[in-house]
């Protein structure tokens, strides 16, 4: 077990916690954020993607001792009441229809915008391959990116 | 109007106490209700609820919740459900709430199927009595009305939760009316609205999760959270056909930090009679327990365990009150040798499900015999949130929550196994991370409620994605053989269908072109396993679609005939001089989504780097047809547009609709191009998605045209239709790409293709 301060959604937490922890788990299960999600464990559906400053990264894989002292955002502190636009652009277009794999979408899809402003198609291809949606939202997903590219204009 | 009898009894349409007190959702409100999102005003809660039903409740303020009877995975019933019901009770939609209700046969009837998600049948269920619970409402609101009034019921009109007297001028809210309404008889009968009156059905509302789903609120089975709870994994044998003998290193597992038990659990009783969903590989498998999620896994990883092959077995199986046989057989199975059985069973005579005319003489004096072969794979679900369950069981009561499709088929093993009367368990539906049919196989909440029985503490048991890849209820593998005699003018004489899997026959014998030929020959086989099989979104279509769709393109090209004037002959044939009487398809609906179809693609339109795939089927009640255009690029075939036509008679909520057609495309597509599960000695060869290739954003569709055919029909299925035909549109396109045909999913096998 080993000390941890982490930074998360702008506030600051105290773990006592396996170094090699991985940071999604102490999300879910230390700091009971959950919407953050486990897909697959291994880096290969991106449904547990958040920030750490600012660059999506696969929580899945990342062990808490990697962190240090990085910023870290989810999904819960993208905004407070979903007026990201990104999030707002998944409502607008009615993105999700189970709705798991979302988060992590919505997070790389930040990411993307906020390095990106006004990605191609093929920019949005890029950065949203690594994520899987299983019911196929893929289509509503790039309207929405497109969207939130012209919310942020 | 339509005057329906309510069809009600006490029973069913209980005023419940337990809902009115509260004590009932109590348990349930860590699950908030959701607010519409499309309305951003802040709604103000109403001082009192009042039950009319056990679908609605409406507060003194004229708020209005309705319980969305059937677990959710994304098909947006928690929408679309009380949409229907909203039409008839004649709210204004920003004022309705939605809450997941729990599993409850009692005030939800019809048992094992009276909340269950899968088959599409979910709105074609509960279509009516949605309706009819919406309109007894009213009824009994105009009856308060009327009664405070002293005036005439049927002077009473309705406008979006107001009620009208027009004679008097007199207005009141139904806020104001439902502490009075709640106590008045509930209607023998009721009048339900005609098409043309709606304003909410078929109109486009938002999913009523989209904002707790965009903000990451906790809504899944994996997300349920209780305090004392303690988590859970399970040790699977590594291979279907084996069972666990004995644990190695229990101390030494127990040991390890953060880790309370680990245990040997039996799946199920001795001499338990399984019913027709108790799915499960398994006899014996090994529970992890401990504190957290990171220790169980690495509890889990370190348990060393000695493993059996199970012996063969005959078991009688209670499918909905007529017992089967099923034979499970010994032995580790492989994929090669389940492709040579099926091979070697196709040489042999088989069981003919269905003969028209004289297949034999037709194919005897055929000038031209087209014979083809179709295969397809094992599939895995791969919904995105594992299986998992909270389970806190008690002496003698239990509470479990958690994803699953049809809590009616798996409450009566989960009480036996416990010993506790199914009234005595609690039982709540979390939306589900993605279902495709997998969900419909819950053993794994009997596992956590045996788990929780054991350690004594409420637990929260999950699949690793490994274990959900590896301990699948998969699609089973199916082979089937094709053949067309044709005489010298080309005209069809014949048609034989020959098909198998394993476990189960793919056939559907009576579906068109079953119908339109004079001779006709359908025959089948099946071959037993070890390996657990059940439903894939759209079971045995999601293969016989894409074999039949293919083999009438290539016969259309045979005939030189444009594919879709061909099916449409024969869809004329079928309807105006049927051969057989046993067609279960309306020839007339399925030519309508191919003139759809037809119409909206601009087919006929030529672009020589445009290859187009057309493909239609039945199935689920439902009919779907779609043109999907495929280029070329560097060498990879690239999806451009599907242009899909649905005949699912009236939709409720067309843009969730379009969505759900849409995910059947994409999954469709996926799943034609890629997905593959095979078997070696028992052993899944795939166990995560670095092996099991899912379609991701640059493989689907750039865009997709979803169409619907207007008419007044009594809604069908969607979830389903429109994924089988997918296949055959993809194969036919692949072929006008390439010149070659595909005959064995999945379709892109060539390393650098694949990238």
């Amino acid at each position: 077990m080993a000390k941890f301060n982490l930074n998360v959604n702008g506030k600051n937490f105290q773990l006592d916690i396996a170094a090699q922890t991985p940071l999604l788990w102490v999300l879910r299960d230390h700091l009971k954020l959950v919407g953050t999600k486990y897909g697959c464990g291994i880096a290969q559906c991106g449904a547990c993607t958040i920030h750490l400053d600012g660059v999506a990264m696969r929580s899945c894989s990342l062990p808490v001792e990697a962190v240090g002292d990085k910023a870290i955002t989810t999904i819960e502190g993208l905004s407070e009441k979903g007026e990201h636009s990104i999030q707002r652009a998944w409502l607008e277009h009615d993105v999700p229809q189970c709705g798991y794999c979302q988060a992590g979408q919505i997070m790389t899809a930040a990411a993307l915008l906020k390095d990106n402003p006004n990605p191609s198609d093929s920019d949005i291809d890029q950065a949203m391959n690594g994520n899987i949606c299983r019911c196929g939202t893929y289509t509503r997903i790039k309207a929405a990116i497109k969207s939130a590219a012209k919310m942020e204009k | 109007m339509a005057l329906i009898k309510t069809t009600y009894n006490r029973r069913s349409f209980l005023k419940s106490s337990a809902i009115a007190g509260g004590g009932m959702m109590l348990g349930f409100s860590w699950f908030a209700s959701c607010k519409p999102i499309d309305d951003n005003t802040e709604l103000l809660m109403p001082d009192e609820w009042f039950d009319f039903n056990s679908y609605l409740k409406i507060g003194d303020n004229g708020l209005i919740t309705i319980f969305s009877p059937n677990p959710e995975f994304g098909q947006n019933v928690k929408t679309s459900m009380p949409m229907i019901l909203a039409e008839e009770l004649d709210v204004d939609w920003k004022n309705v709430l939605v809450e997941q209700a729990p599993y409850s046969p009692e005030q939800f009837p019809g048992a094992p199927f009276g909340q269950f998600t899968g088959g599409s049948r979910g709105i074609m269920m509960k279509w009516k009595p949605l309706r009819i619970a919406g309109a007894s409402a009213k009824q009994m609101l105009k009856a308060a009305a009327a009664q405070t009034w002293q005036v005439a019921v049927d002077e009473i009109t309705t406008e979006s939760g107001v009620l009208h007297h027009e004679a008097s001028k007199k207005s009141i809210g139904y806020g104001e009316m439902a502490s009075l309404a709640a106590q008045m008889a509930i209607p023998e009968e009721v009048k339900l609205k005609e098409p043309k009156d709606y304003k909410i059905i078929g109109h486009s509302k938002k999913n009523v999760d989209g904002l707790a789903i965009v903000t990451g609120k906790p809504l899944f089975g994996l997300d349920y959270q209780k305090e004392g709870m303690l988590i859970a994994m399970a040790v699977h044998p590594p291979a279907f056909g084996m069972t666990l003998e004995a644990i190695n290193n229990t101390e030494e597992i127990k040991a390890m930090p953060g880790i309370k038990d680990v245990f040997p659990i039996k799946t199920y009783k001795d001499a338990y009679k399984k019913g027709y969903f108790d799915t499960n590989a398994f006899p014996e498998i090994i529970a992890v327990v401990g504190n957290s999620t990171w220790e169980v896994l690495k509890a889990k990883k370190a348990v060393k365990a000695k493993w059996k092959s199970i012996e063969g077995s005959t078991n009688t199986i209670d499918r909905f009150g007529r017992d089967i046989s099923v034979h499970t057989p010994a032995g580790l199975e492989n994929t090669t040798d389940h492709n040579t059985q099926m091979e070697t069973l196709m040489a042999k005579p088989m069981k003919v499900v269905r003969r028209d005319g004289d297949p034999e003489g037709a194919f005897k004096k055929a000038a031209k015999i087209i014979e083809r072969t179709y295969s397809a794979p094992y599939l895995a679900h791969n919904c995105m949130e594992p299986m998992n369950f909270f389970a806190d069981v008690k002496k003698d009561k239990a509470h479990v929550a958690g994803p699953l499709q049809g809590p009616g088929l798996i409450e009566p093993t989960l009480a036996a196994s416990l010993d506790i009367p199914e009234e005595n368990i609690e039982t709540e539906m979390t939306r589900m991370g993605g279902g495709f049919g997998r969900r419909a196989y819950s053993h794994y909440m009997v596992e956590a409620a045996l788990i929780s029985q054991k350690v004594n503490a409420p637990i929260k048991l999950m699949y690793t994605r490994e274990d959900d890849m590896t301990n699948g209820i998969y699609r089973p593998t199916y082979r089937a053989i094709y053949r067309a005699a044709l005489d010298e003018s080309n005209n069809l004489l014949a048609l034989h269908v020959k098909a198998g899997g394993v476990p189960e026959s793919p056939l559907f014998a009576n579906r068109f072109p079953a119908g339109s030929v004079d001779n006709y020959l359908a025959e089948e086989f099946a071959i037993d396993s070890n390996i657990t099989t059940g439903a894939f979104r759209a079971p045995r279509s999601n293969f016989m679609a894409g074999a039949e769709q293919s083999f009438l393109d290539e016969i259309a090209e045979e005939t030189g005939k444009d594919p879709i004037e061909f099916r449409l002959e024969l869809l004329k044939r079928a309807k105006e001089n049927p051969v057989g009487k046993e067609n279960d398809y309306d020839p007339e609906r399925y030519a309508g989504v191919l003139e759809l179809v037809r119409e909206k693609s601009n087919w006929g339109q030529n672009d020589a780097n445009l290859h187009r795939g057309v493909s239609a089927y039945f199935c689920h009640n439902s009919y779907a047809a779609h043109v999907l255009d495929l280029t070329i690029e560097k060498g990879k075939p690239v999806v451009q547009k599907v242009t899909c036509a649905i005949d699912c008679g009236i939709v409720i909520n067309p843009d969730a609709a379009a969505n759900m057609a849409e995910g059947g495309i994409v999954d469709g597509i996926g799943n034609a191009f890629y997905g593959e599960m095979t078997f070696k000695d028992g052993v899944p060869q795939k166990n995560n998605f670095h092996q099991y290739r899912m379609i991701r954003m640059s493989e689907a569709p750039k865009k997709i045209d979803v169409h619907f055919v207007q008419n007044e029909i009594d809604p069908t299925g969607l979830g389903e239709p429109p994924f089988p035909p997918i296949f055959a549109a993809v194969a036919n396109a692949m072929y006008k790409a390439s010149g070659k045909r595909q005959y064995h999913q999945p379709f892109i096998r060539e390393e650098k293709i694949l990238g």
